[in-house]
């Protein structure tokens, strides 16, 4: 019994040591509250040690029962949350400084974020699931918020408290009603009543629930109300970090559900229920963010709709429900990530003597003053408009491609449409940055952005060559969930 | 199934439960749907007895009808909300016909749920293992909670510990004005650094 329980929590290593790590920090942020950056830099440290067990030894299987899965794909989900957290921590620094809120329980609260998303993507039953997403939610609420003196913060905080809570009750009630109608909670006994022959109503209505419950928690339409106030409120870190990790950790929690369980179901005539579903937010999503996108003069609003259309051309990749759409919705979390982990960087380096800017105009004619760093920006924005050869061209390739395989093509040329359209306001940003005069100098900007937008810039152009490196991986992932 | 006095018990307070759901909703003095919340708990836990999960009936005794629903009443008391007002904005805003709709869809949802459910016949019916006469299911609780359930039970302490830490970051404030006294430092004072002494000419001022 000892020896089984060593073997689990050696499965489990990555998760203890970010546990024990957030502990630990809330203990020492207690004697070092002055040294913030240090602080910061400790988070960093226990990231990246749980991100280096993760990539040095990977080992699969299931730990406590069937509470968590540790396989290929969580692993390779792990290791973009984590990645994405610590370069959130990396850019998060200076902003936190500067507008004073500086405070040690930041860094702790994202760690427990984090611990809740890895809880999120090994998930194996609905228990551990919901306690992931609640984990991970609860922080998310509280560093919405963590601005407390600000009108706008405190009301993303509320906003997004009172939606998420309505959403863990439409989970909990799907989640119900499938456990009243199966007779179990395990990913594996639901996923062999699935098989079984045709389903119940009452199954039917959990799914619809716990995928609605899901959808709230990638901002996927029609779920996606709170996504704009949230982002624009909240201090632009932690904006940031709400438009990476927990959306991979969501999408890779609906791929699990969709693929492990809801995709056992036997159909003879319609597409399956979970596929309506999905084509259903998908499609409504791309079309959504592609024309409320148009009109947005704040960046941060913009940024918000980008993600709301960007979690639909995921969800098109899903829908197939094919290896190929699973591997699509890998890589496009991977390029999404990226691109947008750049644009952030960009948006905490608008700042000028007066504080931060956050207006789509503040950016004019930024190629006169800072030609380099017009050039990246340059760059991640045609990639967000999926220019061919860049990174966002090539998820979007892959998830349209896992798409027209199972035969998809309406769904595929609306894909096409949203994103030309989406195109336009990508572009009107490129055009005020080299054709504008400018409007306001921005103060220089710091390594740790530069070094960011940098790398996510590199990524973004030469993805070509990333690709051969990333494919096997992504599908080797992949596979691992069939 | 349910026979002799127990389903009287079972319908008097089932119905109960469902009369004081009603009362909590539709009564005008929110203190009144605090009491008829705390009512609405008590009518479930004795549910709960009936069915012989007497640690589920006392815990929702303990959490519910002891800390959360006499919060419920503190703020209720403390806040001072004015409903007239509240209902009259809420009119204004006609969102009472959208909470209507959707109140009817989800009503017309459980029913066709309800209606095309099969039932399993009695005889199908699972029962606990091993039975509760031979253990109370407190113990059997407490038997699987420290190892079955260890993974969820430490989580939930994490979420637990997470609620403390956000309540305190966005309510603790550390006021400037206020002086307190810090004793070390009383105890810590010489004459040296109390006292200044001046020697004042006779005649001058100083």
């Amino acid at each position: 019994m000892k020896m089984a329980l060593m073997i689990q929590l050696r499965l489990l290593l990555p998760e203890v040591v970010v546990a024990i790590g957030a502990v630990c920090l809330l203990l020492v942020g207690l004697f070092l509250k002055d040294s913030y950056e240090r602080l910061v830099r400790l988070a960093m440290a226990i990231l990246m040690s749980a991100l280096f067990l993760l990539i040095a030894f990977p080992s699969h299987g299931m730990v406590f029962g069937d509470a968590l899965i540790i396989d290929a794909f969580s692993d390779f989900m792990k290791i973009l949350v984590l990645g994405g957290t610590v370069i959130v921590l990396l850019i998060s620094i200076n902003f936190l400084r500067v507008k004073k809120i500086d405070r040690f329980e930041f860094p702790v609260l994202i760690l427990f974020a984090t611990l809740g998303m890895m809880f999120m993507i090994s998930a194996g039953n609905m228990l551990s699931l919901y306690l992931g997403i609640e984990l991970q939610s609860l922080a998310l609420y509280v560093l919405a918020a963590i601005d407390r003196d600000d009108l706008r913060a405190t009301e993303a905080g509320v906003k997004y408290f009172v939606l998420g809570a309505l959403s863990s009750g439409l989970l909990l009630y799907g989640i119900s009603l499938i456990y009243g109608y199966t007779g179990s909670i395990g990913f594996s006994e639901i996923s062999n009543i699935f098989s079984r022959g045709t389903l119940q109503v009452g199954v039917i209505f959990g799914m619809v629930f716990v995928l609605a419950a899901l959808a709230f928690k990638i901002s996927a339409v029609p779920f996606h109300m709170w996504t704009p106030d949230v982002y624009e409120g909240a201090p632009t870190p932690v904006t940031a970090f709400f438009a990476t990790a927990p959306k991979v950790a969501a999408i890779s929690l609906i791929t699990r559900l969709v693929i492990r369980v809801f995709a056992s179901e036997r159909v003879t005539i319609m597409l399956p229920a979970w596929q309506q579903i999905v084509i259903f937010i998908g499609l409504g999503s791309m079309i959504v963010g592609a024309f409320s996108g148009i009109g947005q003069r704040n960046i941060k609003r913009l940024m918000a709709y980008s993600s709301i259309s960007h979690m639909g051309y995921a969800l098109v990749g899903l829908s197939s429900g094919t290896l190929m759409g699973v591997q699509s919705v890998i890589i496009y979390m991977l390029i999404y990530m990226s691109m947008t982990l750049g644009l952030f960087s960009l948006i905490l380096a608008m700042k000028n003597p007066d504080g931060y800017m956050e207006k789509i105009d503040d950016l004019s004619g930024l190629a006169r003053t800072d030609p380099f760093l017009a050039l990246i920006v340059t760059l991640l924005l045609f990639s967000f408009a999926s220019i061919p050869f860049l990174a966002g061209f090539f998820a979007k390739w892959y998830t349209f491609g896992a798409a027209v395989g199972e035969g998809f093509f309406p769904l595929v040329l609306c894909g096409m449409l949203a994103s030309v359209i989406s195109v336009f306001y990508y572009l009107r940003i490129v055009s005020l940055i080299w054709f504008n005069k400018e409007r306001c100098l921005l103060l220089p900007i710091s390594s740790e952005l530069r070094f960011v937008l940098i790398v996510s810039g590199i990524f973004v152009s030469c993805y070509v060559f990333f690709g051969v490196w990333i494919m096997p991986l992504a599908e080797k992932a992949a596979r691992s969930l069939f | 199934m349910l026979e002799g006095p127990v389903s009287v018990f079972f319908y008097l307070f089932s119905s109960m439960m469902i009369a004081s759901a009603i009362m909590v909703v539709i009564s005008r003095i929110p203190v009144h749907s605090v009491l008829f919340l705390i009512l609405t708990f008590l009518s479930a836990a004795i549910l709960f007895l009936l069915a012989g999960a007497e640690f589920l009936a006392m815990i929702l005794l303990l959490v519910y009808v002891g800390a959360v629903a006499v919060l419920f009443l503190f703020v209720v008391m403390m806040l001072d909300v004015n409903i007239s007002h509240l209902k009259r904005t809420a009119l204004q805003l006609q969102c009472h016909w959208f909470a209507f709709l959707i109140g009817v869809i989800v009503l017309i949802e459980m029913i066709s749920v309800f209606i095309s459910s099969h039932f399993c016949r009695p005889s199908v019916i699972l029962f606990p293992m091993p039975d509760m006469a031979l253990r109370s299911n407190t113990q059997a609780l407490g038997d699987f909670l420290y190892t079955d359930y260890v993974f969820y039970f430490q989580v939930s302490g994490l979420i637990l510990l997470l609620a403390m830490i956000g309540a305190i970051v966005l309510t603790l404030r550390h006021r400037i004005g206020p002086r307190r006294q810090v004793i070390a430092r009383q105890v810590a004072r010489t004459p040296e650094t109390a006292i200044e002494v001046k020697k004042v000419e006779s005649n001058k001022g100083i």
